[in-house]
Protein backbone atom coordinates (compact mmCIF):
# COMPACT_ATOMS: atom_id res chain seq x y z
CA UNK A 1 0.00 0.00 0.00
CA UNK A 2 2.77 2.45 0.92
CA UNK A 3 4.77 1.31 -2.75
CA UNK A 4 1.49 2.54 -4.34
CA UNK A 5 1.55 5.90 -1.96
CA UNK A 6 5.20 6.43 -2.92
CA UNK A 7 5.14 5.43 -6.37
CA UNK A 8 2.37 7.93 -7.71
CA UNK A 9 4.32 10.40 -9.01
CA UNK A 10 7.00 10.40 -7.15
CA UNK A 11 8.62 13.86 -8.82
CA UNK A 12 5.37 15.73 -7.20
CA UNK A 13 6.11 14.04 -3.99
CA UNK A 14 9.93 14.71 -3.93
CA UNK A 15 9.21 18.75 -4.57
CA UNK A 16 6.59 18.70 -1.94
CA UNK A 17 8.93 16.99 0.67
CA UNK A 18 11.90 19.46 -0.29
CA UNK A 19 9.74 22.57 0.02
CA UNK A 20 8.61 20.61 3.37
CA UNK A 21 11.85 20.51 4.69
CA UNK A 22 12.78 23.67 3.35
CA UNK A 23 10.13 25.90 5.01
CA UNK A 24 10.68 23.92 8.47
CA UNK A 25 11.55 25.91 11.54
CA UNK A 26 14.94 23.57 11.94
CA UNK A 27 16.41 24.10 8.59
CA UNK A 28 19.78 25.18 8.45
CA UNK A 29 20.19 27.49 5.24
CA UNK A 30 23.33 28.93 6.70
CA UNK A 31 24.61 24.85 7.01
CA UNK A 32 23.23 23.42 4.21
CA UNK A 33 22.10 24.55 0.50
CA UNK A 34 19.31 23.88 -1.34
CA UNK A 35 20.92 22.44 -4.53
CA UNK A 36 22.44 19.36 -1.49
CA UNK A 37 19.01 18.85 0.08
CA UNK A 38 17.63 18.11 -3.62
CA UNK A 39 20.50 15.74 -4.04
CA UNK A 40 20.10 13.44 -0.63
CA UNK A 41 16.36 13.86 -0.97
CA UNK A 42 16.51 12.39 -4.41
CA UNK A 43 18.73 9.70 -3.68
CA UNK A 44 16.70 8.91 -0.58
CA UNK A 45 13.38 8.76 -2.08
CA UNK A 46 14.52 6.53 -5.01
CA UNK A 47 16.15 4.25 -2.83
CA UNK A 48 13.16 3.82 -0.52
CA UNK A 49 11.12 3.01 -3.36
CA UNK A 50 13.04 0.88 -4.19
CA UNK A 51 13.10 -0.84 -0.66
CA UNK A 52 9.56 -0.86 -0.53
CA UNK A 53 8.97 -2.57 -3.45
CA UNK A 54 10.89 -5.53 -2.24
CA UNK A 55 8.53 -5.86 0.56
CA UNK A 56 10.83 -6.71 3.02
CA UNK A 57 9.70 -4.32 6.24
CA UNK A 58 12.96 -5.33 8.73
CA UNK A 59 14.87 -1.87 7.64
CA UNK A 60 18.02 -3.66 9.42
CA UNK A 61 17.49 -6.17 6.32
CA UNK A 62 19.60 -6.34 3.10
CA UNK A 63 16.98 -4.69 1.13
CA UNK A 64 17.17 -1.86 3.19
CA UNK A 65 20.98 -1.62 2.79
CA UNK A 66 20.66 1.32 0.24
CA UNK A 67 18.75 3.06 2.36
CA UNK A 68 20.73 2.94 5.32
CA UNK A 69 23.77 3.68 3.41
CA UNK A 70 22.47 6.61 2.28
CA UNK A 71 21.19 7.68 5.93
CA UNK A 72 24.60 6.46 7.04
CA UNK A 73 26.38 9.53 4.91
CA UNK A 74 24.03 12.03 5.45
CA UNK A 75 23.81 11.87 9.48
CA UNK A 76 27.50 11.89 9.50
CA UNK A 77 27.98 14.75 7.59
CA UNK A 78 25.47 16.49 9.62
CA UNK A 79 27.05 15.47 12.93
CA UNK A 80 30.40 17.17 11.25
CA UNK A 81 28.48 19.85 10.02
CA UNK A 82 26.91 20.60 13.61
CA UNK A 83 23.45 19.77 13.30
CA UNK A 84 21.22 18.86 16.15
CA UNK A 85 20.06 15.15 16.26
CA UNK A 86 16.34 16.80 15.97
CA UNK A 87 17.96 18.55 12.90
CA UNK A 88 18.61 15.76 11.43
CA UNK A 89 16.30 13.40 12.13
CA UNK A 90 13.81 16.10 10.20
CA UNK A 91 14.90 15.15 6.72
CA UNK A 92 13.33 11.79 7.34
CA UNK A 93 9.86 12.91 9.99
CA UNK A 94 9.10 15.87 7.21
CA UNK A 95 8.19 13.36 4.78
CA UNK A 96 5.41 12.44 6.79
CA UNK A 97 3.23 14.60 5.89
CA UNK A 98 3.19 14.78 2.36
CA UNK A 99 2.82 11.23 2.46
CA UNK A 100 -0.12 11.52 4.84
CA UNK A 101 -1.74 14.07 2.76
CA UNK A 102 -1.31 11.31 -0.31
CA UNK A 103 -2.96 8.82 1.84
CA UNK A 104 -5.84 10.91 2.09
CA UNK A 105 -6.49 11.75 -1.24
CA UNK A 106 -6.15 8.16 -2.59
CA UNK A 107 -8.17 6.57 0.34
CA UNK A 108 -10.84 9.27 0.81
CA UNK A 109 -13.53 6.43 0.60
CA UNK A 110 -11.59 4.27 2.11
CA UNK A 111 -11.58 4.97 6.44
CA UNK A 112 -10.24 1.42 7.06
CA UNK A 113 -7.67 1.49 4.88
CA UNK A 114 -6.83 5.20 5.21
CA UNK A 115 -6.15 4.51 9.24
CA UNK A 116 -3.65 1.19 8.07
CA UNK A 117 -1.99 3.50 5.33
CA UNK A 118 -0.87 5.89 8.02
CA UNK A 119 -0.02 3.50 10.62
CA UNK A 120 2.56 2.39 8.25
CA UNK A 121 3.52 5.55 6.71
CA UNK A 122 4.10 6.41 10.23
CA UNK A 123 5.64 3.15 11.35
CA UNK A 124 8.61 3.07 8.82
CA UNK A 125 9.04 6.38 9.00
CA UNK A 126 9.61 6.34 12.70
CA UNK A 127 12.21 3.68 12.68
CA UNK A 128 14.52 5.30 9.85
CA UNK A 129 14.36 8.53 11.68
CA UNK A 130 15.38 6.73 15.15
CA UNK A 131 18.02 5.15 13.14
CA UNK A 132 19.77 8.88 11.55
CA UNK A 133 19.82 9.81 15.76
CA UNK A 134 21.93 6.73 16.27
CA UNK A 135 23.81 7.28 13.72
CA UNK A 136 24.32 10.86 14.43
CA UNK A 137 25.27 10.10 17.50
CA UNK A 138 27.97 7.68 16.82
CA UNK A 139 29.50 10.19 14.05
CA UNK A 140 29.40 12.83 17.47
CA UNK A 141 31.05 10.38 19.84
CA UNK A 142 33.83 10.06 16.85
CA UNK A 143 34.46 13.75 16.70
CA UNK A 144 34.70 13.79 20.33
CA UNK A 145 37.09 10.86 20.99
CA UNK A 146 39.15 12.48 17.93
CA UNK A 147 39.28 15.57 19.33
CA UNK A 148 40.21 14.53 22.91
CA UNK A 149 43.14 12.83 21.20
CA UNK A 150 44.12 15.87 18.94
CA UNK A 151 43.62 18.08 22.19
CA UNK A 152 46.51 15.80 24.22
CA UNK A 153 48.57 15.07 21.20
CA UNK A 154 48.92 19.32 21.37
CA UNK A 155 49.13 19.85 24.80
CA UNK A 156 52.76 18.18 25.25
CA UNK A 157 54.92 18.32 22.24
CA UNK A 158 58.44 17.93 23.56
CA UNK A 159 60.73 18.21 20.96
CA UNK A 160 64.40 18.34 20.57
CA UNK A 161 66.77 21.28 19.88
CA UNK A 162 69.95 19.41 19.54
CA UNK A 163 71.72 16.27 21.10
CA UNK A 164 70.69 17.38 24.84
CA UNK A 165 68.98 20.22 24.53
CA UNK A 166 65.21 19.56 24.38
CA UNK A 167 62.16 21.92 24.38
CA UNK A 168 58.50 22.29 25.28
CA UNK A 169 56.84 25.14 23.32
CA UNK A 170 53.57 25.50 25.81
CA UNK A 171 50.23 27.08 23.84
CA UNK A 172 47.08 28.06 25.00
CA UNK A 173 45.89 28.54 29.00
CA UNK A 174 47.67 26.41 31.69
CA UNK A 175 45.75 24.80 33.82
CA UNK A 176 46.59 22.83 36.95
CA UNK A 177 45.55 19.39 35.20
CA UNK A 178 47.31 20.33 32.44
CA UNK A 179 50.40 21.69 33.76
CA UNK A 180 50.79 18.39 35.09
CA UNK A 181 50.64 16.40 32.21
CA UNK A 182 53.00 18.65 30.57
CA UNK A 183 55.29 18.55 33.77
CA UNK A 184 55.91 15.03 33.74
CA UNK A 185 55.96 14.53 30.45
CA UNK A 186 58.80 16.89 30.12
CA UNK A 187 60.74 15.58 33.14
CA UNK A 188 59.90 11.67 31.56
CA UNK A 189 61.70 12.72 28.43
CA UNK A 190 64.54 14.47 30.37
CA UNK A 191 65.16 10.47 31.80
CA UNK A 192 64.44 8.94 28.39
CA UNK A 193 66.95 11.34 26.21
CA UNK A 194 69.71 12.37 29.41
CA UNK A 195 68.66 15.69 28.24
CA UNK A 196 70.67 18.27 30.79
CA UNK A 197 68.89 21.30 29.35
CA UNK A 198 65.03 21.90 28.54
CA UNK A 199 64.11 25.01 26.87
CA UNK A 200 60.08 26.06 28.13
CA UNK A 201 58.83 28.52 26.08
CA UNK A 202 55.26 30.43 26.77
CA UNK A 203 55.19 32.74 23.65
CA UNK A 204 51.82 30.83 23.47
CA UNK A 205 50.86 30.81 26.59
CA UNK A 206 48.18 34.23 26.64
CA UNK A 207 48.19 35.37 30.29
CA UNK A 208 50.11 34.03 33.43
CA UNK A 209 48.67 34.50 36.94
CA UNK A 210 50.01 33.96 40.08
CA UNK A 211 49.17 29.99 39.70
CA UNK A 212 50.90 29.35 36.58
CA UNK A 213 53.95 31.28 37.16
CA UNK A 214 53.85 29.10 40.57
CA UNK A 215 53.29 25.75 37.98
CA UNK A 216 56.41 26.80 35.45
CA UNK A 217 58.85 27.72 39.14
CA UNK A 218 57.74 23.95 40.17
CA UNK A 219 58.80 22.11 37.32
CA UNK A 220 62.04 23.87 36.98
CA UNK A 221 62.69 23.20 40.51
CA UNK A 222 61.66 18.96 39.56
CA UNK A 223 63.74 19.20 36.72
CA UNK A 224 66.29 20.92 38.73
CA UNK A 225 66.23 17.64 41.19
CA UNK A 226 66.75 15.56 38.46
CA UNK A 227 69.49 17.38 37.55
CA UNK A 228 68.46 19.19 34.54
CA UNK A 229 68.53 22.52 33.88
CA UNK A 230 65.13 24.74 33.09
CA UNK A 231 65.18 28.00 30.80
CA UNK A 232 61.80 29.67 30.18
CA UNK A 233 62.11 31.66 27.31
CA UNK A 234 59.01 33.73 25.19
CA UNK A 235 58.14 36.34 28.19
CA UNK A 236 56.28 38.81 26.28
CA UNK A 237 56.51 42.04 27.93
CA UNK A 238 53.12 42.18 29.51
CA UNK A 239 53.52 38.96 31.04
CA UNK A 240 56.66 40.80 32.68
CA UNK A 241 54.69 43.45 34.03
CA UNK A 242 52.30 40.79 35.71
CA UNK A 243 54.93 38.97 37.06
CA UNK A 244 56.36 41.67 38.86
CA UNK A 245 53.00 43.25 40.16
CA UNK A 246 51.95 39.48 41.50
CA UNK A 247 55.59 39.54 43.32
CA UNK A 248 56.32 35.87 41.56
CA UNK A 249 60.10 35.18 43.11
CA UNK A 250 61.69 33.51 39.54
CA UNK A 251 64.65 33.37 42.14
CA UNK A 252 67.45 31.83 39.89
CA UNK A 253 66.02 30.81 37.57
CA UNK A 254 66.86 32.02 34.19
CA UNK A 255 64.91 33.66 31.97
CA UNK A 256 65.01 34.81 27.76
CA UNK A 257 62.74 37.01 26.17
CA UNK A 258 62.93 34.80 22.92
CA UNK A 259 63.57 31.18 22.33
CA UNK A 260 66.31 31.76 19.86
CA UNK A 261 67.80 33.61 23.15
CA UNK A 262 67.22 30.61 24.93
CA UNK A 263 68.51 28.26 22.45
CA UNK A 264 71.86 30.14 22.32
CA UNK A 265 72.80 29.84 26.35
CA UNK A 266 71.74 26.53 25.86
CA UNK A 267 74.36 25.62 23.11
CA UNK A 268 76.38 28.08 25.14
CA UNK A 269 76.60 25.97 28.07
CA UNK A 270 76.53 22.44 25.89
CA UNK A 271 79.60 23.75 25.27
CA UNK A 272 78.47 24.57 21.38
CA UNK A 273 78.59 27.35 19.07
CA UNK A 274 77.03 28.56 15.94
CA UNK A 275 79.32 29.99 13.50
CA UNK A 276 78.93 32.44 10.28
CA UNK A 277 79.30 29.50 6.93
CA UNK A 278 81.41 32.52 5.59
CA UNK A 279 84.30 31.29 7.82
CA UNK A 280 84.39 27.88 6.17
CA UNK A 281 83.75 28.93 2.69
CA UNK A 282 86.89 31.24 2.47
CA UNK A 283 89.03 30.53 -0.55
CA UNK A 284 90.58 26.87 -0.90
CA UNK A 285 94.49 26.71 -1.01
CA UNK A 286 95.89 27.08 -4.26
CA UNK A 287 94.63 24.95 -6.61
CA UNK A 288 96.24 25.45 -10.13
CA UNK A 289 93.41 23.89 -12.45
CA UNK A 290 91.15 26.74 -10.89
CA UNK A 291 93.90 28.93 -10.58
CA UNK A 292 94.14 28.99 -14.71
CA UNK A 293 90.58 29.13 -15.51
CA UNK A 294 90.45 31.63 -13.37
CA UNK A 295 92.94 33.57 -15.48
CA UNK A 296 91.31 32.79 -18.82
CA UNK A 297 88.27 34.34 -17.56
CA UNK B 1 29.89 8.21 50.98
CA UNK B 2 29.95 4.70 50.47
CA UNK B 3 33.35 2.97 51.88
CA UNK B 4 34.42 -0.06 49.62
CA UNK B 5 36.64 -1.00 51.73
CA UNK B 6 38.76 -0.94 54.82
CA UNK B 7 41.81 -2.23 57.12
CA UNK B 8 43.95 -1.50 59.76
CA UNK B 9 47.92 -1.30 60.10
CA UNK B 10 49.87 -1.05 63.51
CA UNK B 11 52.57 1.83 63.92
CA UNK B 12 54.46 0.94 66.79
CA UNK B 13 58.58 0.72 65.47
CA UNK B 14 59.94 2.41 62.43
CA UNK B 15 60.07 -0.94 60.43
CA UNK B 16 56.35 -0.04 60.39
CA UNK B 17 56.60 3.19 58.73
CA UNK B 18 58.27 1.15 55.64
CA UNK B 19 55.17 -1.77 55.32
CA UNK B 20 52.72 1.50 56.00
CA UNK B 21 54.35 2.81 52.84
CA UNK B 22 54.20 -0.38 51.18
CA UNK B 23 50.18 -1.30 51.75
CA UNK B 24 49.57 2.51 50.84
CA UNK B 25 51.21 1.79 47.50
CA UNK B 26 49.74 -1.62 46.91
CA UNK B 27 46.23 0.21 47.69
CA UNK B 28 46.90 3.25 45.24
CA UNK B 29 47.87 0.71 42.49
CA UNK B 30 44.45 -1.19 42.88
CA UNK B 31 42.67 1.52 42.98
CA UNK B 32 44.27 3.19 39.63
CA UNK B 33 46.22 6.22 41.07
CA UNK B 34 48.59 7.46 38.60
CA UNK B 35 52.12 7.29 39.33
CA UNK B 36 52.74 10.70 40.34
CA UNK B 37 49.51 10.33 42.60
CA UNK B 38 50.70 7.11 44.19
CA UNK B 39 54.11 8.64 44.68
CA UNK B 40 52.30 11.53 46.82
CA UNK B 41 49.98 9.61 48.90
CA UNK B 42 52.76 6.91 49.72
CA UNK B 43 55.24 10.03 50.37
CA UNK B 44 52.08 11.87 52.73
CA UNK B 45 51.43 8.57 54.62
CA UNK B 46 54.98 8.34 55.44
CA UNK B 47 55.68 11.38 56.93
CA UNK B 48 52.02 11.25 59.07
CA UNK B 49 52.98 7.72 60.01
CA UNK B 50 56.25 9.31 61.51
CA UNK B 51 54.90 11.58 62.90
CA UNK B 52 52.53 9.15 65.09
CA UNK B 53 55.45 6.54 65.98
CA UNK B 54 57.69 10.25 67.10
CA UNK B 55 55.28 12.30 68.51
CA UNK B 56 52.07 9.98 69.15
CA UNK B 57 54.33 7.20 70.37
CA UNK B 58 52.84 4.95 68.09
CA UNK B 59 49.25 4.36 67.27
CA UNK B 60 46.90 3.02 63.98
CA UNK B 61 46.41 3.82 59.98
CA UNK B 62 43.12 3.43 58.41
CA UNK B 63 42.79 2.60 54.82
CA UNK B 64 39.50 2.76 53.43
CA UNK B 65 38.85 2.66 49.50
CA UNK B 66 36.01 5.55 48.99
CA UNK B 67 33.31 5.75 46.15
CA UNK B 68 31.80 8.95 45.16
CA UNK B 69 29.82 8.74 42.25
CA UNK B 70 32.08 7.97 39.37
CA UNK B 71 35.51 9.10 41.71
CA UNK B 72 37.33 6.84 43.64
CA UNK B 73 39.54 7.93 46.50
CA UNK B 74 41.72 6.84 48.78
CA UNK B 75 41.23 7.90 53.01
CA UNK B 76 44.23 7.47 55.26
CA UNK B 77 43.63 8.02 58.87
CA UNK B 78 46.55 7.93 61.33
CA UNK B 79 45.46 7.43 65.09
CA UNK B 80 46.94 7.69 68.37
CA UNK B 81 46.92 8.29 72.12
CA UNK B 82 49.55 10.20 72.45
CA UNK B 83 50.03 13.99 74.28
CA UNK B 84 48.05 15.60 71.38
CA UNK B 85 49.25 19.22 69.81
CA UNK B 86 47.94 22.13 71.66
CA UNK B 87 48.22 24.34 68.96
CA UNK B 88 47.55 23.27 65.35
CA UNK B 89 47.82 26.32 63.70
CA UNK B 90 51.12 26.77 65.05
CA UNK B 91 51.84 22.72 63.91
CA UNK B 92 50.92 23.11 60.13
CA UNK B 93 53.56 25.43 59.37
CA UNK B 94 56.19 25.12 57.56
CA UNK B 95 59.17 24.83 59.27
CA UNK B 96 57.81 24.27 62.68
CA UNK B 97 59.48 21.32 64.55
CA UNK B 98 59.55 19.97 67.84
CA UNK B 99 61.54 17.43 67.33
CA UNK B 100 64.65 18.91 65.07
CA UNK B 101 62.84 17.60 62.40
CA UNK B 102 62.56 19.89 58.98
CA UNK B 103 59.13 20.56 59.75
CA UNK B 104 57.35 19.51 56.82
CA UNK B 105 55.84 16.34 58.16
CA UNK B 106 52.20 18.01 58.05
CA UNK B 107 52.39 20.99 56.28
CA UNK B 108 53.84 19.24 53.32
CA UNK B 109 50.95 15.93 53.82
CA UNK B 110 48.42 18.52 53.57
CA UNK B 111 49.47 19.78 50.23
CA UNK B 112 50.01 16.19 48.66
CA UNK B 113 46.42 15.18 49.74
CA UNK B 114 43.32 16.81 48.53
CA UNK B 115 41.11 16.94 51.62
CA UNK B 116 42.89 17.13 54.96
CA UNK B 117 41.43 16.91 58.74
CA UNK B 118 43.25 17.09 61.81
CA UNK B 119 41.52 16.68 65.21
CA UNK B 120 43.67 16.99 68.27
CA UNK B 121 43.20 17.20 72.11
CA UNK B 122 46.30 18.08 74.53
CA UNK B 123 46.50 14.49 76.80
CA UNK B 124 43.56 12.67 74.48
CA UNK B 125 45.56 12.39 71.22
CA UNK B 126 45.69 13.28 67.52
CA UNK B 127 43.50 12.10 64.70
CA UNK B 128 44.74 13.16 61.10
CA UNK B 129 42.74 12.04 58.10
CA UNK B 130 43.75 13.08 54.53
CA UNK B 131 42.11 12.03 51.20
CA UNK B 132 42.97 12.08 47.66
CA UNK B 133 40.80 11.34 44.78
CA UNK B 134 41.54 9.70 40.98
CA UNK C 1 72.86 -5.47 61.74
CA UNK C 2 71.55 -4.14 57.90
CA UNK C 3 73.45 -1.84 56.28
CA UNK C 4 73.82 -0.10 52.83
CA UNK C 5 77.27 -0.79 51.34
CA UNK C 6 79.51 1.51 50.20
CA UNK C 7 81.63 1.05 47.37
CA UNK C 8 85.41 2.65 46.68
CA UNK C 9 86.59 3.91 43.17
CA UNK C 10 89.76 5.75 43.53
CA UNK C 11 89.09 8.76 45.52
CA UNK C 12 85.36 8.63 45.09
CA UNK C 13 82.30 6.87 47.22
CA UNK C 14 80.08 5.51 45.14
CA UNK C 15 76.44 4.37 47.05
CA UNK C 16 73.79 2.84 45.70
CA UNK C 17 70.37 2.93 47.26
CA UNK C 18 67.86 -0.15 46.32
CA UNK C 19 66.09 -0.33 49.84
CA UNK C 20 63.39 1.09 51.07
CA UNK C 21 65.30 2.15 54.40
CA UNK C 22 63.45 2.45 57.58
CA UNK C 23 65.23 5.86 59.74
CA UNK C 24 67.25 3.89 61.28
CA UNK C 25 69.19 2.65 58.04
CA UNK C 26 69.28 6.05 56.93
CA UNK C 27 70.70 7.43 60.08
CA UNK C 28 73.03 4.11 59.69
CA UNK C 29 74.31 5.10 55.83
CA UNK C 30 75.17 9.04 56.90
CA UNK C 31 77.16 7.80 59.85
CA UNK C 32 78.84 4.86 57.83
CA UNK C 33 79.36 7.61 54.90
CA UNK C 34 81.18 10.16 56.86
CA UNK C 35 83.18 7.74 58.67
CA UNK C 36 84.25 6.26 55.38
CA UNK C 37 84.85 9.65 53.94
CA UNK C 38 87.72 10.75 56.20
CA UNK C 39 88.87 6.93 56.21
CA UNK C 40 89.45 6.43 52.49
CA UNK C 41 90.40 10.77 52.28
CA UNK C 42 87.57 10.53 49.77
CA UNK C 43 87.24 13.50 47.36
CA UNK C 44 83.61 13.15 45.90
CA UNK C 45 80.25 10.94 47.01
CA UNK C 46 78.42 9.48 44.32
CA UNK C 47 74.62 8.76 45.74
CA UNK C 48 72.20 6.95 43.17
CA UNK C 49 68.45 7.17 44.20
CA UNK C 50 67.60 5.94 40.86
CA UNK C 51 65.63 2.75 42.60
CA UNK C 52 63.96 4.79 45.14
CA UNK C 53 60.10 4.93 44.81
CA UNK C 54 59.59 8.05 47.12
CA UNK C 55 61.94 10.38 48.72
CA UNK C 56 60.31 12.23 51.96
CA UNK C 57 61.69 15.00 54.58
CA UNK C 58 63.69 12.62 56.72
CA UNK C 59 65.42 10.80 53.44
CA UNK C 60 65.32 14.26 52.06
CA UNK C 61 67.26 15.88 54.88
CA UNK C 62 69.41 12.89 55.01
CA UNK C 63 70.50 14.07 51.13
CA UNK C 64 70.69 17.31 52.44
CA UNK C 65 72.69 16.54 55.47
CA UNK C 66 75.64 14.03 54.03
CA UNK C 67 75.87 16.90 51.22
CA UNK C 68 76.42 19.70 53.94
CA UNK C 69 78.81 17.02 56.08
CA UNK C 70 80.56 15.52 53.13
CA UNK C 71 81.41 19.55 51.69
CA UNK C 72 83.06 19.81 55.54
CA UNK C 73 85.24 16.98 55.36
CA UNK C 74 86.54 18.44 51.95
CA UNK C 75 84.46 15.67 49.76
CA UNK C 76 82.14 16.72 46.78
CA UNK C 77 78.33 14.93 47.04
CA UNK C 78 76.26 14.61 43.68
CA UNK C 79 72.77 13.01 43.97
CA UNK C 80 71.90 11.07 40.94
CA UNK C 81 69.11 9.30 38.96
CA UNK C 82 66.06 10.78 41.00
CA UNK C 83 62.73 9.93 39.34
CA UNK C 84 60.62 12.01 37.87
CA UNK C 85 57.30 11.34 40.39
CA UNK C 86 59.84 11.66 42.97
CA UNK C 87 60.74 14.86 41.79
CA UNK C 88 57.20 16.03 41.33
CA UNK C 89 56.29 15.10 45.25
CA UNK C 90 59.15 16.58 46.94
CA UNK C 91 58.72 19.54 45.13
CA UNK C 92 55.07 19.84 46.29
CA UNK C 93 56.24 18.77 49.36
CA UNK C 94 58.30 21.72 50.03
CA UNK C 95 61.68 20.84 49.83
CA UNK C 96 64.24 21.64 47.28
CA UNK C 97 67.80 20.13 48.59
CA UNK C 98 69.34 23.58 48.09
CA UNK C 99 73.03 22.82 48.73
CA UNK C 100 72.80 19.25 47.25
CA UNK C 101 74.28 18.78 43.42
CA UNK C 102 72.34 16.91 41.24
CA UNK C 103 72.83 14.76 38.09
CA UNK C 104 70.46 13.24 35.34
CA UNK C 105 72.30 9.72 36.14
CA UNK C 106 75.58 7.95 36.93
CA UNK C 107 78.00 8.79 34.15
CA UNK C 108 76.51 12.15 34.03
CA UNK C 109 77.20 12.29 37.90
CA UNK C 110 80.52 11.20 37.76
CA UNK C 111 81.68 13.82 34.68
CA UNK C 112 80.32 16.76 37.24
CA UNK C 113 82.01 14.90 40.27
CA UNK C 114 85.40 15.27 37.93
CA UNK C 115 84.99 18.74 36.65
CA UNK C 116 84.56 19.73 40.49
CA UNK C 117 87.48 18.22 42.16
CA UNK C 118 89.56 19.46 39.30
CA UNK C 119 88.18 22.75 40.01
CA UNK C 120 88.33 22.82 43.47
CA UNK C 121 92.14 21.50 43.29
CA UNK C 122 93.07 24.93 40.64
CA UNK C 123 91.60 26.77 43.40
CA UNK C 124 93.94 25.42 45.99
CA UNK C 125 97.05 25.67 43.86
CA UNK C 126 96.41 29.10 43.04
CA UNK C 127 95.75 30.37 46.87
CA UNK C 128 98.93 27.99 48.02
Amino acid sequence: MLTEIVAHDEAALLQRWIDNQFNASGFRPDRIGRAELQENSTQFLSSFRRALNSGATDIQGADWAGVRHILDGLSSARAEQGFSPTETATFIFSLKQPLFERARALYANDPARLAEATWEISQVLDKLGLYTAEVFQRGREAVIVRQQQEMLELSTPVVTLWDGILALPLIGTLDSARTQVVMESLLQRIVDSGAAIAIIDITGVPTVDTLTAQHLLKTVAAARLMGADCIISGIRPQIAQTIVHLGVELGSVVTKATLADAFSVALHRAGLAVVQKQAARRKPPADPDRESEGNEA
Amino acid sequence: MPVLLSEEHQIRQPEDVVLVRQAVRQKAVELGFNLVDQTKLVTAASELARNTLQYGGGGTLRLESLVDGLRRGLRLTFADEGPGIADIEQAMRDGFSTAGGLGLGLSGARRLSNEFHIDSRPGEGTRISITRWR
Amino acid sequence: MERIPILKMGEYLLVTIQVDMHDRLAMTLQDDLTAKIVAARARGVLIDISALEIVDSFIGRMLADIAGMSRVLDAETVVVGMRPAVAITLVELGLSLTGVRTALNVERGMELLRRRIAGRNEDDAGSA
